[in-house]
Order: structure tokens, then sequence, then C-alpha cells
């Protein structure tokens, strides 16, 4: 197992269909038209000496190494920015080309320190190997002239250190940060010999517009930016691809290992989703997995008040197992149930599910997708067919218009965001629907044409408002409609969003949104070109949640973009897994591939493979147990992977629910906010950890590989299969590859799906069989996966949740870049430089008349409770509008959310509550006593807490 | 009466304001009706500031005047053309200016450059009247079959770049003039916004026609404040009689120009950075291919030539291609404005055809030095330009010829030193000019510029010369082929001609002082 060494071939390919025939030193090759010299050379194995040229970056010709002779040309051309051309005769070496490089890299290091042998890219440096290329032996300038050895070093950023003096100013750093991430945050200050690297105004990474991403460390050449990882420990000796566990955009990175630490991740280039690129979470916050706050041993009690004792492995399961049966015994099958993970593997997962519904014999398995992605599920599939976005991320390369709506990519998808903005830099057209102004509105190179600030809360109002246009215009896809969608539903729909209340002007009052601007918007997605809609839990996380996915849905087909590159409805999935943990079976009423547990041919092949008979009957979503629970009639809880006492709304119902339960086990990676209610903690493996795979917001299917030894003993699967077999029902896979397996073995959308497969291939995106058996990019092609695509009435219907003198603000909840989620895996890594809490964004206006400033501590009161937290003034928020992220525990944002939720799903409402805000001196009452109820059930025996 | 005063900036500055207005003090206090134009200059800057005025036989021009000289003028009765100790006679017929064939500077200080009828008088629009009636297709040909090639250095067709934008389909496309002028003792593209600045625009608006671009831009350097402020006039006075806009002179062409004011550094003036910086980013210059001929500004095809080479397509399509092209030198066909300065007896513009030797240029028309020492080196062609000693005086002035010689037409400028020049200053000197005017971009520049000056220094102290010599050399290799545009390219012109034409002043000992 060695390090995984990509090429580079200097320049991006070129995708034209025509050949272009050459000669390089001799030899012929054909390559597409566009292609540089210097890639063509790279395709027959030929290294043209370069420093400034890389393949994820536009060529750029700076460092003058690459220089060639062309037959019939004048003059030495630097092979990365000549491009082939018929018949070229191509020489990429001879007396003159090596004194002319010699001669360049004389004058490089007459510039650099020599101190290669302490140097952290010793091994890894580009300058020096091209030293070495270019047969280098001597400076005859000598070392004393003007230099920038003295240059200061900036290690402001946690992640990696910047020291100048080594800077051969290749510009590769600033044209990533550019064109790859789209931050525009480093520029070259000073001109001539005094260029040099700088981010923004000279200001240190810290305090630049830098977002920490990384590319441009990645970027580097040389150890001027390098990750303080690789300076600590040195360089990686081997490597595996593996998948990132945070987010929905599912980047590949290779994990580059010494032994079994981690020296760096470093996005992988063939990784399909994000081509080389990834954020701050991926690249570099890692460091939980082995943060002191790991569980690592198993652990017992009898009640939720008494501390923690540290068990065998043995023990913990013995003693689940016993509690389960017990359970089941005295208050009968129903009584007990599972939860599986979003974060989690698929396999393990599937595992989860195939626990409760064949050892537990009931279906009372459930998911936290609900809180973030049901609607998705329930809305696509009524409407299209499928439980999942139409496309794969690199359809956006051609879309051109992008409506964007309750998503806020460049924090919560920021490798997509990164790819949406560069496509935005070519020229396509950005609508956004959004109560805040995200930062796409507005971003370097970047400017949203329409952004409709809408009150929260509307978003099915707003897009009725939008087909009102489109229809009664005429905008729409006649043909398009007429021959693939159902002509009566059509009709229905089409009558529906004429009537006048559904004009951008009727739904002014409610949206607050300029008609005039509705109208544009809705002309530009209809007839801009290929029109993509992207949302997010701004769409989903709404009473009417199901709804908007589907009012999007009828959009699309009503102007005909669905069904190939460039167009689609896509959801940016919030967390690595949901779309992998909703395929698996995750819910109380479906198996693998959304196939309902009462279908009864279905069912058998099921109870065929398991061998045991099955429940027709779906069981208990996460609120019906939390419920049955208070009513004594759901005891045991088993939870993988999933902090439900912090991301779920209304806390209260929660903690109470959990607090009736006689049994429940939590398997995680640290005690989060679950842990306080529980009787047994299994200790969780990271993703680094163990083998198995991912889906991401794409459906792409992707490997996860493991680098390290579980330190808790197991990874997570192996936890499962030892509490099944403990309860009764055998299982025995001695890999996950078995498990997915059987999973393709029993899903019709994954029957080609295979570890050799996707070891082969890198990633599939599912529906992947014998009709697609490399997988699916686009749905939709031909047909609707359910025929006839399908338009929905989609009536507005106000949530209850209103505002009135008590509570006149409406607080909206989002997520931002550093953090993920509640924060369990980033808080726990130096993320937190960045959000060292949640803070409560408010528009000067409204601070202004509350006497709140910023900084100031504020009370924010809904119907169901109260928390504080800290102020920031801002317009970003529209007036009448708060804002605040979700990512600490302490924050208790959920105590006021409120229990309304999505209509089809029960997705919970935490897009909009109304709250009223005002000055406060510090934490809540009930804020204080979670901390100390933290504090209490969190103590364990024995001298385990170091 | 007319009277004509120039306002050109070099005229200004030695004194032609105050000149107008004692003029016009002395006329008012003697009531004599005179009605004084402020013209452009003629070129003829040591006869500044020149005052002319009409006369039946001809212009008649009194120089160089101070405050001083008006109440005699007065007395004289200059307005009728008399004589005067500071009268020239007829200023058509003073040697310097009766030699040149004033293709493109033919109306230069002879009118007033802010009077459409002065304009169309002098043969104004008639270029742009057989532009329209000839079609982007005839233009381009006619531009081809001129053999005019850009003025702003390297020479390259004009015609054929104008095919490369007018066959680049695009839905935009621009023309930008080149008005950097950055070249130390050049000022031809200041004279002509100056004197002629409706040329210019006629020279842009036929340019867009023959490309299918609506949209010029002319970016001008912030050291020229008063051809900003003519060029800004003359477009409001075009826009406003129907020569630019929407309709150009009804014909159902549009184009219009903007003027943009450069930033400033020397390297600006080359295409790609100066179109850099009229998008607003740092002036860095761009690898090309692509050429701007087909992604220039905004990523659009793009027409970028000098100001000289776009005013003599006005002449050009005026008088016809062949008229052009008949007169020249092998492949160097037309005229050339040879801008004489630095240490020379008559510096000015002179405008010729090609051809005449170098020495002609120098000796005959500059007149030898200012200084009257012997000349010793002319570098020709700007600071990127070779040094050429007297031995190489009998080179035609002409690309090919020049190039033959290493050296360079440039953009037409001519600096004479005498036999006090101390090469190896001049040769450390240009090393300096490339690093202080670097635009940092590329490594055989942005370094190499710096250690060639630190090895010139070494030279000049006389440490280990002939190693450093032999050094020097090697980076000119590497400056020349290596660097990504003329800046660092061309700077072994000067340091290698300093080196080969003039090895004695690097010889050691006896030992040198460190330049500065
Ligand atoms: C360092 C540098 C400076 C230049 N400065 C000017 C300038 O001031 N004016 C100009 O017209 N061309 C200048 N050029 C040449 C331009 O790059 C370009 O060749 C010219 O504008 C093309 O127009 P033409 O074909 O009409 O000459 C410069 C080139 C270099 C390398
Ligand atoms: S880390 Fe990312 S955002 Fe920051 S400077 Fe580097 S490329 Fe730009
Ligand atoms: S920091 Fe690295 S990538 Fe950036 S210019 Fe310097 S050497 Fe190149
Ligand atoms: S968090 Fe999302 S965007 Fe960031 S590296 Fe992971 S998968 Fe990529
Ligand atoms: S030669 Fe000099 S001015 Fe030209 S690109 Fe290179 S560094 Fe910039
Ligand atoms: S690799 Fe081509 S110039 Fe740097």
């Amino acid at each position: 197992m060695g390090l995984i060494q990509e090429i580079d071939y200097g320049t991006k390919p070129a995708n034209a269909e025509t050949l272009v025939s050459l000669t390089i030193d001799g030899v012929a090759v054909s390559v597409p038209e566009g292609t540089s010299v210097m890639r063509a050379a790279m395709e027959i194995g030929t290294q043209i000496p370069k420093l400034c040229a890389s393949d994820m970056l536009d060529s750029f010709g700076s460092c003058r190494l690459c220089l060639v002779e062309i037959e019939g040309r004048a003059g030495t051309p630097a092979s990365c920015t000549t491009l082939v051309a018929e018949g070229m005769v191509v020489h990429t070496q001879n007396e003159r080309l090596g004194r002319i490089r010699k001669g360049v890299m004389e004058l490089y290091i007459s510039d650099h320190p020599l101190d290669c042998l302490t140097c952290s890219a010793n091994g890894d440096c580009e300058l020096q190997d091209m030293a070495g290329a270019v047969g280098l032996r001597d400076v005859r300038y000598g070392y004393a002239g003007d230099n920038h050895l003295d240059a200061a070093k900036d290690v402001s950023n946690p992640y990696f250190r910047f020291d100048p003096a080594k800077c051969i100013v290749c510009s590769r750093c600033v044209r990533a940060c550019e064109e790859v991430q789209g931050t525009f945050a480093l520029t070259i200050a000073g001109r001539g010999f005094d260029s040099k690297v700088s981010p923004g105004m000279e200001e240190n990474f810290f305090d630049s517009e830098c977002v920490s991403c990384g590319a441009c460390v990645q970027a580097c050449p040389t150890a001027t930016l390098m990750e303080t990882s690789v300076i600590e420990i040195g360089q990686p000796e081997h490597s595996a691809v593996t998948t990132c566990a945070y987010c929905g955009v599912g980047c590949s990175f290779k994990a580059e290992m010494r032994g079994e630490q981690v020296v760096r991740m470093v996005p992988y280039k063939d990784g399909k989703a994000n081509h080389g690129h990834s954020c701050v979470k991926g690249r570099f916050a890692w460091g939980y997995a082995t943060h002191r706050d790991r569980i690592t041993k198993p652990m017992i009690r009898a009640k939720i008040t008494d501390p923690w004792h540290e068990v065998s492995w043995d023990e913990a399961i013995a003693h689940t197992a016993s509690e389960f049966k017990h359970i089941q015994a005295k208050y009968g099958r129903s009584s007990v149930g599972g939860i599986t993970s979003s974060r989690c593997t698929n396999e393990e997962t599937y595992l989860v599910q195939k626990l409760v519904r064949a050892g537990f014999g009931n279906n009372n398995v459930d998911t936290c997708a609900r809180v973030c992605h049901s609607p998705t599920g329930y809305g696509l599939s009524q409407t299209f067919g499928t439980s999942a976005g139409t496309q794969d991320f690199d359809s956006v390369e051609q879309a051109d218009v992008m409506l964007l709506i309750g998503a806020n990519p460049t924090d919560g998808h920021p490798v997509f965001a990164s790819r949406m903005k560069k496509r935005l830099r070519e020229g396509a057209k950005l609508i956004v629907i959004d109560p805040r102004r995200i930062d796409l509105v507005r971003t370097p190179h970047v400017e949203a044409e329409y952004h409709l600030p809408i009150r929260p809360g509307t978003n099915v109002a707003i897009l009725s408002a939008i087909a009102h246009v489109i229809v009664t215009e005429n905008l729409i896809d006649a043909d398009y409609i007429r021959e693939r969608c159902d002509a009566d539903a059509f009709a229905h729909w089409a009558e529906f969003v004429s009537q006048e209340r559904n004009s951008p002007e009727a739904l002014a009052a409610t949206t607050g949104v300029d008609p005039e601007l509705v109208r544009k918007a809705a002309r530009l997605y209809a007839t801009g070109g290929n029109g993509a809609i992207y949302y997010g839990l701004g769409i989903t996380e709404h009473s009417q949640g199901t709804t908007a996915v589907m009012a999007l849905a009828n959009l699309a087909m009503a102007t005909g973009n669905i069904g190939r590159v460039g167009v689609g409805v896509n959801p940016l999935r919030g967390q690595n897994n949901v779309q992998g943990s909703c395929d698996m079976g995750s819910f109380p009423h479906e198996y693998t591939g959304y196939r309902h547990v009462g279908t009864e041919n279905v069912r058998e092949s099921f109870e065929i493979d398991w061998g045991i008979k099955l429940d027709p009957e779906p069981g208990l979503r996460i609120p019906n147990m939390l419920d049955a629970a208070i009513d004594g009639t759901f005891m045991g809880l088993y939870i993988q992977g999933e902090d439900i006492a912090q991301s779920d709304p209304d806390i209260k119902h929660i903690t109470a629910g959990l607090s009736a339960m006689e049994c429940v086990v939590v398997q995680d990676l640290f005690l989060n906010e679950t842990a306080q209610f529980a009787h047994v903690f299994l200790p969780g493996s990271t993703f680094l950890e163990k083998n198995g795979t991912f889906t991401n917001a794409e459906r792409r299917i992707q490997r996860v590989r493991k680098v390290m030894t579980p330190k808790n003993g197991y990874e997570d699967w192996e936890i499962t299969q030892l509490i099944s077999n403990a309860v009764g029902f055998p299982m025995n896979y001695a890999h996950p590859s078995e498990i997915m397996d059987e999973v393709a073995r029993l899903t019709p959308t994954f029957a080609n799906v295979s570890f050799d497969l996707l070891d082969r291939v890198g990633s599939v995106q599912w529906p992947c069989n014998e009709a697609a058996p490399e997988g699916t990019p686009i749905m939709h092609i031909d047909h609707f996966v359910r025929g006839q695509g399908r338009f929905f009435v989609t009536e507005y219907v106000p949530t209850d949740e209103k505002t009135g003198p008590r509570y006149p603000l409406l607080l909206t909840t989002g997520r931002i870049l550093s953090q993920y989620n509640v924060g369990a895996q980033t808080r726990r890594t130096e993320n937190s430089a960045w959000h060292k809490e949640d803070l409560l964004e408010i528009h000067p206006h409204d601070a202004e008349q509350r006497g709140v400033t910023d900084g100031s501590w504020v009370k924010v009161a809904s119907r169901s409770g109260e928390i504080a937290l800290h102020a920031k003034v801002t317009e970003r928020v529209a007036p009448g509008v708060v804002y605040t992220t979700f990512h600490h525990p302490m924050t208790m944002a959920n105590i006021v959310t409120t229990d309304y939720s999505d209509w089809a799903t029960n997705c919970p409402e935490y897009k909009v509550t109304a709250v009223q805000v005002s000055p406060s001196n510090g934490p809540t009452d009930a804020q204080r006593d979670y901390a100390e109820l933290g504090r209490r059930t969190r103590q364990i025996e024995v001298a385990a807490a170091e | 009466m007319k009277i004509f005063v120039p306002r050109d900036m070099a005229a200004v500055a030695v004194g032609a304001d105050r000149v107008a207005a004692a003029i016009e003090a002395e006329a008012r206090a003697r009531n004599i009706p005179v009605s004084i134009v402020r013209n452009g200059s003629r070129g003829l800057f040591w006869l500044e500031p020149l005052v002319e005025v009409t006369t039946a036989s001809g212009r008649i021009g009194y120089g160089p005047l101070s405050e001083a000289d008006v109440p005699s003028l007065f007395e004289q009765r200059f307005f009728d053309g008399a004589p005067h100790p500071k009268c020239l006679g007829h200023v058509d017929k003073i040697p310097f200016l009766a030699r040149q064939a004033r293709f493109t500077f033919g109306r230069a200080g002879v009118i007033d450059p802010l009077s459409l009828d002065d304009y169309r008088h002098h043969g104004g629009f008639k270029g742009l009247e057989s532009a329209l009636s000839l079609g982007g297709v005839g233009i381009i040909a006619a531009v081809k079959e001129s053999g005019l090639r850009g003025r702003g250095g390297a020479g390259f067709p004009t015609g054929i770049k104008w095919e490369t934008v007018a066959r680049t389909p695009a839905s935009q496309k621009y023309i930008v003039c080149n008005a950097d002028e950055g070249d130390s003792g050049t000022f031809a593209d200041r004279l002509i916004m100056e004197a002629d600045p409706f040329m210019l625009i006629e020279g842009m608006t036929i340019a867009g026609i023959g490309v299918g671009a609506t949209k010029g831009y002319i970016y001008l350097r912030s050291e020229y404040p008063f051809a900003i402020r003519m060029m800004q006039q003359a477009i409001g006075i075009a826009r406003h009689a129907g020569y630019l806009g929407a309709s150009i002179d009804g014909s159902g062409a549009a184009f219009d120009i903007e003027v943009r004011v450069g930033a400033g550094a020397y390297v600006c003036g080359e295409e790609t950075s100066l179109l850099d910086s009229l998008e607003g980013k740092r002036g860095q210059v761009r690898a090309k291919p692509p050429l701007p001929a087909i992604r220039g500004l905004f990523g659009r095809p793009t027409v970028i030539n000098n100001t000289i080479t776009l005013a003599s397509v006005s002449f050009i399509m005026a008088e016809g291609a062949k008229a052009y092209a008949e007169i020249g030198y092998g492949r160097s066909r037309g005229t050339m404005p040879v801008q004489l300065a630095g240490n020379v007896k008559f510096g000015g513009l002179f405008e010729c055809a090609f051809g005449v030797t170098l020495g002609e240029l120098v000796n005959d028309i500059g007149g030898g030095t200012h200084s009257g020492r012997p000349v010793r080196a002319v570098q020709a062609g700007g600071p990127l330009g070779a040094y050429f000693p007297p031995a190489l005086f009998d080179t035609p002035y002409d690309y090919e010829a020049f190039a033959k010689k290493d050296g360079l037409i440039g953009h037409g400028g001519l600096v004479v030193f005498d036999d006090t020049v101390d090469m190896a200053k001049m040769a450390r000197f240009a090393m300096k000019f490339c690093a202080i005017e670097s635009c940092g971009k590329c490594t055989p520049c942005r370094i190499g510029a710096v250690r060639g000056t630190e090895t010139f220094d070494k030279i000049i102290a006389g440490i280990e010369p002939e190693r450093n010599l032999a050094l020097v050399r090697d980076l000119c290799e590497t400056m020349k082929f290596g660097s990504l545009c003329a800046l660092g390219g061309f700077t072994p012109y000067p340091v290698l001609s300093a080196l080969d034409h003039f090895p004695e002043d690097f010889a050691t000992p006896p030992l040198r002082h460190a330049a500065e």
C-alpha cells in the first residue's frame, strides 16, 4: 500500500471531439483539439518541466520552465499555453532549451532559502524536483542579492501556515482561490520583484476573506503554504481513497497516512462529486477522531441519574439484549425500536433496520432524515417517481439559470457552491429566493440576477406566484408537457395557478416581495435556457415542505426543465448520508429502495432472504415513539449515530419521551445530548475506522475506506451485528461488502452495485442495475420514472406559526461553513476558531427598537420557550426576521422552535418560529439547568474520564 | 484676424499660455480685433511656442516666443506676416517640415483641433465616407493593401489583425486604442490627440465598421491630461454631430468611444496587460494564445492598435491604400512619425517614408547633438530598443533592416547621446528599468532584471568582470527567450547592444564605482 500519486497533466483536459495529430520528440500522438502541448506530451509520458501549471487550473504561463521548440515557429513558446495543431512537430529538450530552463531555475534558487533538509515539503516539493529535472548545479549570482528570505511567516490559520520566504510567486494559490474555490481572498500585492502573495489587503489569512478551504495549500508547489499537520508529522507514506463524512456533497479524499496516523486529507481529483476540491471541514476537521472527549469503552448504568460505569463489550451487548428482550416480554413486540443515522454508512444503516425488522420483529425504525429531507423523498416520488434529486453535480456546468431557494450553499454545501460560482462567472444567471441575503446574492465576481427576499414560511406562495406568471404569460413548454406529463393533472394545476389570487400582485402582501421582481424572475427561469433548481432545508423544514417540493417539481415540468443535462430539481442534502440512509430502508413503512412494507411480493423477498416472517404493518415514527413512551407502551430504543435530543425540534417532548423509556441505547463517538437519557452507551467508530459506502446528494454511492483500527474496538456495523446475534437473530457478515451484496440482491435500483464495481469505477449513481450497469447520472431522460410526470395543486396554507404582538419576529435557522450540524465533530476541532458560539442575527432597525446592540446578550422567546445568546446586528436579515445557527448544544435553539411539522412527513418546522427578542444579561434558567444536567449525567465512574 | 497659439502640452510647458494671454491683452490694448486659435503643435519643439498667422501667401510663423516678444510683434504688425527677428517665414517651408511626408500629421498644428468644420475642410471624414461605402470586407482589404503595420512597437500587419477579429464570431467586439505611449522620448500619440483628435475618432470608427465592433476605448495615460481633455471634448462634439452613436453619419452603423485613463505603469502599454487594466484588474500580462483578436477585452474579440496605427487608417481610407503603400522601404510601407529626442539639436516629430538612414535622421534632420559634442549612441525604439553606434548609421529605417542589426523601430523614438555617455551605466539602467517596470508575472523578468542590475553593479565595481559579463549574457538569453512579454524579452536589446558596440565601457581596470 503506497501513496496514491495522481498524475498532473499540467493543463485541463479539452473536451473537443476532433482529434489533432502531432509529433512530440519523434513520437506521434493524437489528442482532442484544444489540448495544450504540455498535456499532449504528458499523454505519452513526457514530463515537460513546469512549476506554474496544474491541471486543476487554467494555464497561466508565468514560470517559463515549460518552453519548447516548435518547428516553423519563432522563439520558444510555453507548452502550457500553446495549443496543439495538426502536424505540429515539437521538441521538448535540446541544448538551448536546457540552458534557458537552467537559467530560470538559477534565478529561482537565487531567492530561495537553502534549507531543503529541514523543510516540511522535503520529499514533496516541485521546486526541488524541477531543480533536479533541469540539472541545476550552480547559482552564479550568489545568495547575497536582494531576496525575500526574511519575510515573516503567517501562522494565523490553525490548519496551514504561510511562509513567504519560500514563495516562488507562481500564483497557483491565487488562481486556486479564484478558479477552484471562487473566494478571491488572495492577490499578488506589489509588482515586479516585490510581488508577493497577500490575503486581502495585506491582512493575515485568518482575518481575510479566506474560508480555509485549503485549495491554495493543495495548489502550492513548495512549502510556502503547508498543512500544519505535515509540518508537525512529516510527509505521508501511504494513502487510501475515502469519502468525507460531513455533508451531502460527498467529497472524495485521499487519506494520507503515516502508519495509523492521518497526516492530511487531500481531495481526490478523480472524485466525481468534488473533482479535487473540498471545504474546511472535510480537508481539515478530522481531529475529532482522536479527540480526548471520545468514548472508547462501552458503559452502562441503571438510571440516567447514575454515573456511567465502563463494562466489557460482552457485558454491554448481553445487557442490551436482555433489556430489550425483557421489555418486549413485558410490553409487547412493538415496545422497542431503532433509529438509523444519516452519518453512518449504507451498510450500517441497512443493518440497523434489519435488526429492527427481523431481530425485534416490528417496523419501528426511523431516521432523523425526517428532520430535513423526507419532504424531498415524498414530494419528488409523487411528482416524478423517485425520491431523489434528478441530476449529478456536473450538470451545473451546463445550467443557464439557477433557481436557488432555501439553501445557502456557500456555508452548507461549499464545494458545490464553488462549482455554482464558477458557472455563474461563466455567465449563467442566478435567482435567489431566501429571507436572508445569503453570500451568493453577492460575492466576488458573482451577483444574483434577482434576490426575492421572502418572508419566512411563504415558499409555497412565492412558487405559486412564479407558476402564475409562467402559465398566464404562456411561458410553459407545451410540447414537453404534452409528451411527458399527465394532461389532466396539468390542466388542473394550470387552472389553479392562473387564478388571480395566485398572482405575484395578489400574493405580495403574503410574500413581501415586489411583484415585478417575481415576474422578472419567473420569466428568466422559464425562458433563460437550461433552468436548474437547487434547494435545501429552507424548503423542507416547513409545515408545507412537501408542498413546496412539489411546487418546485411543477415549475420544472411546466418549463420542460427535467430530463437532460443542465436542468433538474436538486435537493442539497444536509448530512453525508441522508440520501443513503433513506435509500436503505430507514423508514417505518419502507424497505430499501422506498418499497412499502405492506407490498406482498417485496416483503416476501425479504422474508425469504432473511428466513423470517416480517411484520406487514408500518412501525412508529420518531415522534410517535416518543408519544408512545410517554404513554408507557414504548420502552426500548437503539439509536445509532444520531443526537435526537439536539437535532430534533421540541426538545421538551424529546426529553419527556426519552426519560420515560426503560432502556435507551446510544451508539456514538461522544457523550452527546441524547446520551444524557441513555442507559447503555456503545462507543462508535469514525469514518476513518470503517469500510462501507456513503450516498451523496446526487445519488452517488462512494466508498469509505478504513485507514485506522477502530479505537473503540469495532466498526459500527459489527456492533449492530453483535446485538442482533444476542437478541437471537443471527448475522455473520465478515465484511460490509457482503451487506452491500445483500442490498443489491434485494433492491432493484441497486442490483448492480458491489464493492468490486465501486473499486473499479470509483463511484456510481443509482439506479444501477441491468438497465444502467454503471449508474444513472441524469434521471427521467425519456420518461418519468413514474411514467407521466404529475402536477400537484399546491395551495398555500399559512403556517399556524404566526407573528403577533407578543411574538412579532420570525426566527429562521441555518448553518455556517465551519461547523457541521450540532457540531459534535467540528466543535472538537480547530474549526471552533471561526465559530465560537451561535449568534442571533437581527436587523439594525429591529435591534434599535429593542435597545439591542451588536454583541450584547439577548433573550429569544417563543411560545415554546426561551433561550439567550449574543446578538449580531446585520442587514443580511430583513427587518422582522431573525436568524441563528444551531451548532452549539448550549444554545438550545430547539427550545424555541415549535412542534408544527410538515403535513405529509412530519418534517419539523425549523425554518420559521414567531419570537420576541429582548435584551438580557446572560443564559436563561433553562440553559443553566441544562448545563447542570449535562454535567451530572455525563459523569463516568472509575478513572475513565482522564 | 486669426492667430494660432498651440495649446500642446509641450508648447504650454515652455510658455504658450502666457504668450496667448499676452497677445490677447496686447490686442485689446491696441484695439485690434484678433481671434486666437489654440491649435496643436506642428512638432517642431525647439521652435515652441510657435505662433502662426494666416496671410494670403500662407501661414507665417514666429518662434520660439516668450511674452516679452509680444509688444514688438504687434509693433511690427506680425498679424500681417511682417518681418520680425523671431519670424520663421512660411512655416511649410521650414526645412524640417518641408522635408516630411505628412500623411498622418498633415493637419497637426494646422487646424483648430475641436472644430469639425476645420476638420472637414481639411479632408476630415473623407476616409469614413469611403469606409462606409466599402463595408467591412472592403475596409480590411484596403488596410491590408496599404501595408500598414502596427506603430505601437511590434509592427504586426494591421489588416491581418483586423481580419482575425472580423472572422471571429461574437455578439460583441471591441476596438481599443493604445494611447499609453510609455516609451521615453516619444510623443506622437499625444501630438495626434492634441492636434487632430477627430482623426483618431475617425480611424477607430473605421476599424469598428471594418470588424463589426460597436464600442471603442481609448486607453490614455494619466500623464497626458491635455490629451484626455481634448479627446473627451472631441468625442462629445463628434457624438453631438452624429459621427458617433447609434447611427454614424446616418449610415445605420453604430459606434461609440470612451476614454479610460491608464494606471500609470509602463507595462500597462503591453496589450494584454492593458486589457486587464481596462477590465479593472491590476494590469498583468496574459499569456498568448488566446490572442486579443480572439479573446480580448472581457473575453471578446478585440482590435488593439496604437494611436498612430488607427489614425493612419483615416488617411489610407481617404487617399487610398495605394497612396500609402506607394512609399516606404521593403516591407515597411508608408510613413513613420520619427520622434527625435534626447541630446539632439532639432528635437521633434519627423514623419517620413521608411527607408531614410539612421544617420540622416540623426545628423541631417536632427542636426546632431544639442551639446555640439559628437554623437556616440542612439537608442532607437524606446527603452527596450538597441543602442546604435555611428558605425551603424547607414542602417535604413525599416523594421527588417533594424531587426537584422538586433534593433527595433518600435514606436519611432530616437534618443541621441553624445560622447559623454557611459554605456555600462546605460546597460545597468536597462536592467534597472526592467526591474522597476516588471509586472512580476514571469520569472526571467521578475528575478532576472534584479539579478541583472546587481551583476552590472559588480561589473562596474570591477568584481570578476569576465565571469559576470558571461553571466549577464546567459541571463540575456534566458530573458530573451524565456520572458512572457517584450518587457523582459527585449531588455536584452539595449543591454547586449551596449556590450557589443561599446565593449570599452565595460573594460576594467580602471576600477569604476558602483552607480547610484
Ligand atoms: C512593455 C510594453 C509596453 C508597451 N507599450 C505600448 C504603448 O505604450 N503603446 C502602444 O501602442 N503599444 C505598446 N506596446 C505594444 C503593444 O503590446 C501592442 O503591440 C500594440 O498596442 C499593438 O498595436 P499596433 O499593432 O497598432 O502596434 C507595448 C508593449 C510592451 C511589451
Ligand atoms: S484556503 Fe481557500 S479560501 Fe482561503 S485563501 Fe486558500 S483557496 Fe482561498
Ligand atoms: S504561495 Fe505557493 S502557490 Fe502561492 S505563489 Fe507562492 S509558491 Fe506559488
Ligand atoms: S463537508 Fe461537504 S463540501 Fe466539505 S469536504 Fe465534506 S463533503 Fe465536501
Ligand atoms: S516579461 Fe516582465 S513585464 Fe512581461 S510578463 Fe514577464 S514579468 Fe511581466
Ligand atoms: S508551466 Fe508553462 S509557463 Fe509555467
